[in-house]
């Protein structure tokens, strides 16, 4: 059967199909900016972190032939990004914002860098579960071909959302992250307590660039990323800083992304470049339905710099 | 004990005997050493020489930590809750030794038994950041009880609560005190709090004892004799006749929204005309913050007109120049300052453009600038390391005479204070509403909104209450009775009027 037979269901289930791949990258990033800037930091560094665990995550993979022991040495690429992001960031004086963008281009630079010999080489890629075995139609098996880490991110929501509430450490990350000065009567290492939470938040993110490197696109490439880890900081904001709204959220993201593929299926190709930007409109357009003149943005950790 | 900052001697050789078991009040001006006693106390500073006894031993407190296991806890003026965060989670939080995984139904258990014993209740699930000024006192104070502190330090913590709250935030303290269960060190420049709540008081002055003892056995002229020394006390201003002159500022059915968008004032009408003093009483967050951030210009009201002089008032800062109007508003460091500027460039903020400090109107001098910063940095005894010091050096009493020096200037026509003496020491509060009450008898028109009953009763020609964003009643000075007025701040009687 050709996508055209389908017709405008051809277009909702790619998108459908798109959302669930493409979300998986804006869900890790989104959860990452969200322990981080809960923590009371800025993380603007996120894409060049991103961009980082898809060439670790990448060249691990073709050096090694294990896609899984890339996605590894992303995370760990992650972790070691976010660790110099708080580490400089504890420094007195030091603005996580201007850190951030110094981290991003850095990221980016270093990425491409050590990334050259990998362009041209093709990588074993992650396994994916495909779930729509039950069908026969093409369309709807390659919408549910779905990546194991698609399910991993929304654990990792559901363990945030839990974690906050329900451990020692969320108490403390959110404390220190809305009052920092109580967190410290209390006897709370803020500096310490914000370093393992940006750590974390860069391990989420490596995960996120291998999946871009290992799934889906699923090569490595300049400008791979795409913008996605700056969308991230609007993603939290349109998310309330809640782990599980991440995931409504990436989806819509997700959704948005594949609206220009999704309708090349029932041929309308004329405005593939145009529609490939709806995902930075969609970011335009919620930045200014959630910021208002009237009044702060509801749920925003206190001690967030930008939002002072 | 003994404790030197930079070239300040903040602490002069105090010793304080605090008895088990009994509600001792520390009493002091802004900067007699009460607050570096007690941080030595704590651990956050380390006294330069001299020891701390408890229960007869020598202890060395090196960090807040050490004082905690020591039982004593201690209760900021600042507020140290994390606001997004429940009651039940907050006084968790307090706790060093949480699980690392957190057993809600059992802590939850302890929690309500916890507060069932308590002499006062909250409610476990309520936000931090939904409580009011005294809810989260009273949360400060549980704090500390569930940390099992035996010593109770007290930090100013009426600064920040309407009477009735202070009231019954310090009588829950006493009958801790008076079980035994506590002993409560309460830090104060308020001479009602120590006659009304303490058993004993040790008065500093100039970082040394200035006596002290059982409150039963000293007479208010003693306490005062103690505090200020000998030393007059400045400014009693008598009131002139009333002579009220025409309207001068008139708000009519003005509503504004608070920062999280929901209505805070609410069609407002008022009026105050030249020459009187109308005082708006009222619990804190009843709008009366955003009404003075409107007349201000710092917030766009939704509707309503204001007018100034009979002509609408859109609240530029040319329109303010030519009006007189000047502002004294709350916390006045973020509102009415800029923290990174010198106190000369703040003395400045409202004429350095114009002349004689601005040449041609653009070309700042600054000699002039720094000269006239030197007059009312005298004038006003700001203490200060001089016009080039940053202003957020500055401490909160002295932030606050620096605002008053340079708003009250002498030829403001229509002036609007918002708690002019809240933190002050009393003879600066003495002082401030002598020349609040001058610059009435010279004619101006004073918008005075204050959460303190007695200020308004000795100020004010006419007082309204406001309660939810409206004006729920008005009253003549002469005819004033402070608990009616008391009645209508809690909302015991609702029907909007017209000042």
């Amino acid at each position: 059967m050709s996508p055209g037979e389908l017709g405008w269901w051809g277009v909702a289930i790619a998108i459908l199909g798109g959302a669930i791949r493409v979300s998986t990258p804006y869900l890790f990033v989104s959860l990452a900016e969200t322990l981080t800037e809960k923590s009371g930091r800025v993380n603007l560094g996120l894409e060049g972190t991103l961009l980082m665990g898809a060439m670790s995550g990448y060249g691990v993979s073709y050096l090694s032939g294990s896609p899984w022991l890339g996605v590894a040495a992303a995370a760990g690429a992650g972790a070691a990004f976010g660790l110099l992001h708080a580490a400089v960031c504890n420094l007195p004086r030091v603005n996580d914002v201007a850190v951030g963008i110094a981290l991003f281009i850095f990221g980016t630079g270093l990425a491409f860098f050590l990334g050259k010999p990998f362009v041209q080489p093709q990588a074993p890629r992650l396994p994916t579960f495909e779930l729509g075995g039950f069908s026969s139609v093409p369309a709807i098996r390659a919408a549910l071909d779905v990546s194991p880490l698609f399910f991993a991110g929304i654990a990792a929501a559901l363990i945030m959302r839990w974690a906050f509430v329900n451990t020692r450490w969320g108490l403390i990350v959110r404390a220190v992250g809305d009052n920092a000065e109580a967190a410290r009567a209390a006897g709370y290492p803020v500096n310490l307590t914000r370093t393992l939470a940006t750590a974390t938040g860069g391990l989420l993110a490596g995960i996120a660039g291998a999946f871009l490197s290992l799934s889906y696109p699923g090569t490595w490439a300049e400008g791979l990323s795409s913008g996605q880890g700056l969308m991230a900081v609007t993603l939290v904001i349109f998310a309330r800083w809640r782990a599980l709204n991440c995931i409504w959220v990436s989806l819509l993201f997700g959704g948005a992304s594949a609206l220009g593929p999704a309708l090349q299926t029932v041929g309308v190709a004329g405005y593939y470049y145009l529609l490939g930007a709806a995902p930075y409109v969609l970011t335009l357009a919620l930045l200014i339905a959630s910021s208002s003149r009237r009044h702060r943005l509801v749920g925003a950790p206190g001690e967030l710099s930008i939002n002072r | 004990m003994r404790k030197r900052f930079g070239n300040v001697q903040a602490l002069d050789g105090v010793s304080v005997r605090f008895e088990p078991g009994t509600f001792h009040a520390l009493l002091g001006e802004n900067g007699a050493g009460k607050s570096t006693l007690v941080k030595c106390l704590m651990g956050f500073h380390a006294a330069d020489s001299g020891v701390i006894r408890i229960d007869g031993e020598a202890r060395a407190i090196p960090d807040p930590r050490a004082a905690h296991a020591l039982g004593l806890g201690m209760v900021y003026q600042h507020f140290t809750l994390v606001p997004s965060m429940t009651v039940a989670e907050n006084l968790l939080l307090a706790r060093a030794d949480i699980a690392g995984l957190i057993d809600w139904r059992a802590e939850r258990r302890g929690i309500d038994a916890f507060l069932a014993r308590m002499p006062f209740s909250l409610d476990p699930d309520a936000p931090a950041v939904t409580l009011a000024a005294g809810e989260k006192q009273k949360l400060e104070i549980l704090k500390q009880l569930y940390l099992g502190a035996q010593v109770l330090i007290l930090d100013e913590p009426t600064s920040v609560l309407t009477p009735q709250e202070s009231d019954e935030v310090l009588c829950h303290a006493r009958r801790l005190a008076d079980a035994g269960v506590l002993t409560v060190v309460l830090i104060t420049h308020k001479f009602r709090e120590v006659r009304a709540h303490a058993r004993e008081v040790s008065v500093m002055r100039g970082g040394r004892n200035a006596g002290g003892g059982p409150v039963a056995a000293l007479d208010a002229d003693a306490l005062v004799e103690m505090t200020f020394g000998e030393r007059p006390v400045a400014g009693s201003t008598r009131r002139g006749d009333r002579t009220t002159g025409e309207r001068y500022l008139e708000l009519r059915g003005m509503s504004a929204l608070n920062d999280r968008g929901a209505p805070a004032v609410r069609e407002l009408s008022l009026q105050v005309a030249a020459g009187e003093i109308v005082g708006v009483a009222g619990v804190s967050g009843n709008g009366q913050r955003e009404l003075v951030e409107v007349l201000a210009g710092q917030r766009e009201p939704e509707s309503g007109e204001i007018t100034v002089a009979g002509r609408a008032y859109r609240r530029t800062r040319a329109e303010m120049r030519a009006l007189g109007v000047f502002l004294l508003a709350e916390e006045p460091l973020a509102s009415s300052c800029v923290r990174a500027l010198s106190v000369a460039d703040n003395l400045a903020l409202r004429d350095f453009d114009a002349p004689p400090f601005a040449r041609a109107g653009w070309l700042v001098d600054r000699a002039a600038i720094e000269r006239r910063a030197r007059d009312l940095i005298g004038r006003f005894s700001i203490r200060c390391a001089g016009p080039h010091a940053r202003v957020d050096t500055l401490s909160g009493g002295n932030v606050q005479r620096a605002v008053l020096a340079r708003e009250l200037s002498g030829d403001e026509r229509l002036l609007v204070a918002q708690n002019p003496c809240l933190g002050l020491d009393y003879g600066a509060t003495r002082e401030i509403r002598s020349r609040i009450l001058e610059a009435r008898n010279r004619g101006a028109a004073v918008l005075l909104l204050s959460e303190d009953l007695d200020e308004l009763l000795e100020l004010a020609d006419r007082i309204v209450v406001m309660l939810d964003g409206r004006l729920v009643f008005a009253t003549e000075r002469a005819q004033a009775g402070a608990s009616e007025i008391g009645r209508h701040m809690t909302g015991h009687h609702a029907a909007s009027v017209t000042a």
